[in-house]
């Protein structure tokens, strides 16, 4: 086995990847079921979706609260898919650390907006 | 030993990559990683349909005319065209993603149920596509 500490410290790597693995696979199914929700409601809307029934779906409480968590659902997905992406394709350390950056800046941001939108609703 | 080495090909690229002809079950695995990182692209879009077609009635207007006058520069056509790589993004994403579900709960993961669920995916999600493409472009 070589070296792995000090100078020689390997600092790219899954961190074995069980709890991203895991993760990734509840905000899925997390994402899959919220879906099937928002399909239901559109499905049982009388007549045809205007803004109205558009924005009726979303201002119901409980609806909000469940877009939230699929906010956060999908934020956190993304964050391990892309990841997985930049740690297969990209090798130089800090070119893949400055692509992480980016992916956590763009999430981040692309959550703080939706919920805006979402909560002055 | 040292002729062995010599033949050995060293780490894959992904240019190496596009030499290898494809399983089904591969190109469904490939496309669920481009799926997923153009949804992850093209998330402000979408966002901002969120955004004007929920905060009010005349921002909803610029919801619906974003896919008939566009949006400032864009024609509507090709908001129309990036919507329906959108539409085949999460199809793909989703349907691949379930298999992926189906696969670790059931273990199904022969070379077999590999491929056939392979084809299930690319079919269903392409026609799926082709239904809900046909309504957004007009066609019904």
């Amino acid at each position: 086995m070589s070296v792995n500490y000090g100078s020689r410290r390997v600092v790219t790597g899954a961190h074995y990847g069980m709890r991203d693995w895991l993760s990734q696979r509840v905000t899925a199914v997390l994402m899959a079921l919220f879906t099937v929700v928002l399909l239901a409601q559109l499905i049982f809307t009388k007549g045809p979706i205007g803004y109205d029934a558009w924005a009726g779906i979303f201002s119901a409480q409980w609806m909000k609260v469940l877009t939230l968590v699929l906010f956060i659902a999908l934020g956190w997905h993304a964050w391990v898919g892309m990841r997985d992406i930049w740690m297969d394709y990209v090798k130089p350390a800090a070119l893949r650390l400055v692509l992480q950056v980016f992916t956590i800046v763009w999430l981040v941001g692309c959550m703080g907006w939706a919920i805006q939108v979402l909560w002055r609703l | 030993m040292a002729e062995m080495r010599k033949q050995r090909p060293g780490t894959m690229r992904l240019v190496d990559a596009t030499q290898y002809r494809l399983p089904l079950a591969a190109w469904v695995s490939i496309l669920h990683r481009v799926s997923g990182a153009m949804m992850f692209l093209l998330l402000p879009l979408v966002i901002w349909f969120f955004d004007v077609s929920i905060t009010s009635e005349i921002s909803y207007e610029r919801f619906t005319t974003a896919f008939g006058a566009g949006i400032g520069f864009v024609p509507g056509g090709l908001v129309k065209l990036v919507v329906l790589g959108l539409i085949w993004a999460f199809l793909h994403h989703a349907i691949a993603g379930v298999r992926h579900l189906w696969m670790d709960m059931t273990h199904s993961v022969s070379k077999e149920q590999g491929r056939s669920s392979a084809v299930v995916t690319l079919g269903l999600s392409l026609l799926l596509t082709v239904a809900l493409g046909a309504k957004l472009f007009g066609l019904y």
